[in-house]
């Protein structure tokens, strides 16, 4: 995808090298706010349970996710975090959660693959054999790992967001080819496929992607209104999780690091006046 | 190491020892005796800074490399996992990785410290070189260390500026494949940057150790960049300067650890965390923050090897500069003439840091456009950081030559204690902690 667009990219510089254009840019990402931003941020566990869920029942039938185990899920700070099970691999609900999906092995009597129910000290299973059947499964375009994705793409969580919620009808005088969809978040130039004024190219890219989310695709179990809006924010935020599962933990270290710290430099600074007191400098 | 001893042993065996291995001895005198001018401010408590900055990053980079997997199938993941399920990973890989850019925070520092204060001029123009090679060193570790990772920047930043060395003639093309171990950036390339990355640490703290030892000899400069004449404008080291680094190492660590602990991936860049791909190269390949000078000045010659030339020599200059500056008068203090151009020269290396961020062919102004001189719009980076590029190097070979025979340089005082004991902050119940109230 990334060559098709900076190939797109670089047909558009062609086009318009006699004049000093910068090339446009996609939309900025939506103002969405987190309840994990800021030194006290902290992930909601319901919301991470309901962005696992849109995970697993949407996401995960193109994009991989190869730094995940179930365990995960049941770690201190995971989606479910029990605090009485403090060895995710005991908890029970991500047992079940990991039960319900297939994983390949090799059966160790007679070395054929075998397929048989996941443990939690598996890692999530690819949707994809290899690439190249991945790519053949989407048009060419290669879905990516979704890991560390809130950390890979400048914007983070804002991005992820507005490009779930991001798809518009394209604007009359833009050709969309075959196999893509126009989004305004996804960056690329769309001076070769714009066929109206040069000076207001539309902001946004083509991306294989199919708009992924519908309203109330996914249902809750906590009742929450299964609308686009709800579950792209709900699955970004798991996804920022995913990409940063120790963050919470991080925060808290670091408060307590900062009040230490904070307290050390003040008693220097008395030690440091005290010291220097009777010596004119 | 100068002047003579004033360790005495006071037990039994401290006499015994310093019979056999005087390091005890050579602690006092260095570490705790050592007279040092009483009027350093806070700019020179970054050599201090440094030291613990060093020790950081090998303590830190030893446990790192004891999880770390050198190998392209396997360079990636092995990051993450020291993030996800290492105990503590992720506060030693941040650490790591945000201390490297605090290391140069604080040599740049040091180095426009030096350069404001006169102090590679003799007697210390060893111990000014001797920066010089660690500066260099650092480079070429942090460079190194981003590469490991193996993340698109460091893929294609290795790429990049491994292929500037292609551009020398003749043996250009063999450095590369030597250096890369193959025709291309791939396993082997990777294989020896760690082994690399993990040795060149050490040889700056051997470098660190002569540059500490070049300082023993004359001793500190000092603001007012006059010698020390007597016992009463010096204080021993220990406990005077100790606390004081202390303080500011303690300061500095507050902002090291908001970094860590709440923007750890600030001084990043987000297609790191995509896994290298040599068949997709990123839209935009920039390097760290504190390469961007340098990657501007590149940039500015339209020529490749002219490029890397001009680079290097960016670098280069630095070693001679003891020779270029024809001013007797150390500290800038006295020199308001010459502060006025440090001051620009200042400024030239923040634009062309902003220039090497951005895309050569952008406008500087959005929307003008001006005219076409050579290859580029007057109104882009490109001429932008050449003109700062011509800035810089006309600072070391034009301006501080010339400067030092024309200008007309303020009386200097006679002894370090001499404008101190002028100074209205002199009396010892009001005394401030230096008295240009720097820092």
């Amino acid at each position: 995808m990334l060559r098709k667009v900076s190939a797109l990219a670089a047909l558009g510089l062609a086009l318009i090298a006699g004049p000093a254009l910068s090339a446009p840019h996609p939309k900025e990402p939506k103002a969405v706010s987190w309840g994990f931003e800021g030194p006290f941020g902290k992930f909601d566990q319901a919301q991470l349970q309901r962005g696992y869920k849109v995970y697993r029942e949407v996401c995960s039938a193109c994009h991989a996710m190869n730094l995940m185990s179930f365990r995960n899920l049941g770690q201190k700070g995971g989606p479910f975090y029990d605090p009485k099970y403090p060895n995710p691999n005991d908890n029970p609900y991500v047992k079940a959660l990991a039960k319900d999906i297939q994983v390949n092995d090799i059966d160790s009597e007679t070395g054929d693959v075998i397929q048989r129910p996941a443990t939690s000290a598996d890692r999530f299973p690819s949707p994809f054999a290899n690439e190249a059947a991945a790519r053949a499964s989407n048009g060419g375009a290669l879905p990516p790992d979704l890991s560390v994705i809130a950390k890979a793409r400048s914007g983070g969580p804002r991005y992820i967001y507005s490009l779930l919620t991001g798809y518009a009808a394209p604007p009359a005088g833009l050709t969309v080819p075959a196999g893509s969809y126009y989004n305004q978040y996804f960056p690329g130039d769309l001076t070769a496929s714009w066929s109206g004024d040069h000076d207001h190219v539309p902001p946004g890219g083509f991306l294989a992607m199919a708009p992924p989310i519908q309203p109330d695709q996914v249902s809750f179990d906590d009742g929450t209104k299964s609308t686009v809006a709800q579950q792209a924010k709900d699955v970004t935020a798991f996804l920022a999780w995913a990409a940063e599962p120790k963050m919470q933990e991080r925060k808290q270290f670091g408060f307590a690091a900062m009040i230490y710290l904070l307290i050390f430099t003040v008693l220097l600074w008395f030690s440091y006046r005290r010291i220097w007191r009777n010596v004119a400098h | 190491m100068s002047g003579h001893s004033t360790y005495e042993p006071k037990t039994g065996f401290e006499r015994w020892l310093d019979m056999r291995l005087p390091i005890l001895r050579m602690a006092h005198d260095t570490a705790l005796a050592f007279p040092t001018p009483k009027n350093l401010n806070y700019w020179w408590t970054f050599g201090g800074i440094l030291a613990v900055m060093l020790v950081v990053q090998l303590v830190t980079g030893i446990v790192l490399a004891m999880h770390y997997v050198p190998h392209v199938d396997h360079a990636f993941a092995s990051v993450e996992r020291i993030m996800r399920d290492v105990n503590y990973g992720w506060l030693i890989r941040y650490m790591h990785a945000n201390g490297a850019s605090m290391f140069f925070v604080a040599v740049y520092i040091h180095i426009l410290r030096n350069l404001y204060y006169g102090s590679y001029k003799a007697p210390r123009e060893i111990l000014w070189i001797l920066g010089c090679v660690i500066y260099l060193l650092m480079m070429a570790t942090a460079f190194m260390g981003y590469v490991l990772p193996w993340g698109q920047m460091s893929f294609h930043g290795a790429v990049v500026i491994t292929n500037l060395l292609g551009a020398l003639p003749i043996v250009g093309e063999a450095i590369t494949t030597w250096l890369w171990g193959g025709f291309a950036v791939d396993n082997p390339t990777l294989n020896r940057f760690f082994s690399l990355h993990y040795l060149l640490p050490f040889m700056i703290a051997g470098v660190v150790a002569l540059h500490i030892w070049a300082l023993h000899v004359p001793g500190n400069n000092n603001p007012t960049g006059v010698n020390v004449k007597s016992a009463e404008d010096t204080v021993p080291f220990h406990p005077y300067y100790t606390v004081k680094d202390g303080f500011a190492i303690a300061v500095f660590f507050l902002m090291f650890a908001s970094f860590v602990f709440y923007n750890p991936n600030i001084l990043g860049h987000a297609d790191n965390y995509i896994p290298a791909n040599p068949l997709v190269t990123p839209a935009h390949i920039v390097p760290e923050w504190y390469f961007l000078p340098f990657y501007a000045i590149l940039r500015a010659v339209p020529d490749k090897l002219g490029g890397v030339l001009l680079m290097f020599g960016a670098i280069g200059v630095l070693f001679v500069l003891p020779w270029l500056d024809t001013s007797k008068v150390r500290s800038m203090r006295y020199r308001p003439t010459a502060r006025l151009y440090f001051l620009i020269f200042v400024v030239a290396c923040l634009v062309l840091g902003f220039c090497g961020a951005k895309l050569p062919d952008d406008p500087v102004i959005p929307g003008v456009s001006t005219f076409q001189l050579f290859d580029a719009d007057l109104n882009s980076f490109v001429w932008l950081s050449r003109i700062a590029t011509a800035y810089y190097f006309a600072y070391f070979v034009v301006i501080l030559p010339i400067l030092g025979l024309t200008e007309t340089p303020l009386p200097v005082p006679d002894s370090i204690s001499a404008p101190v004991l002028s100074h209205p902050a002199t009396t010892p119940a009001g005394a401030v902690a230096s008295p240009e109230k720097r820092g």
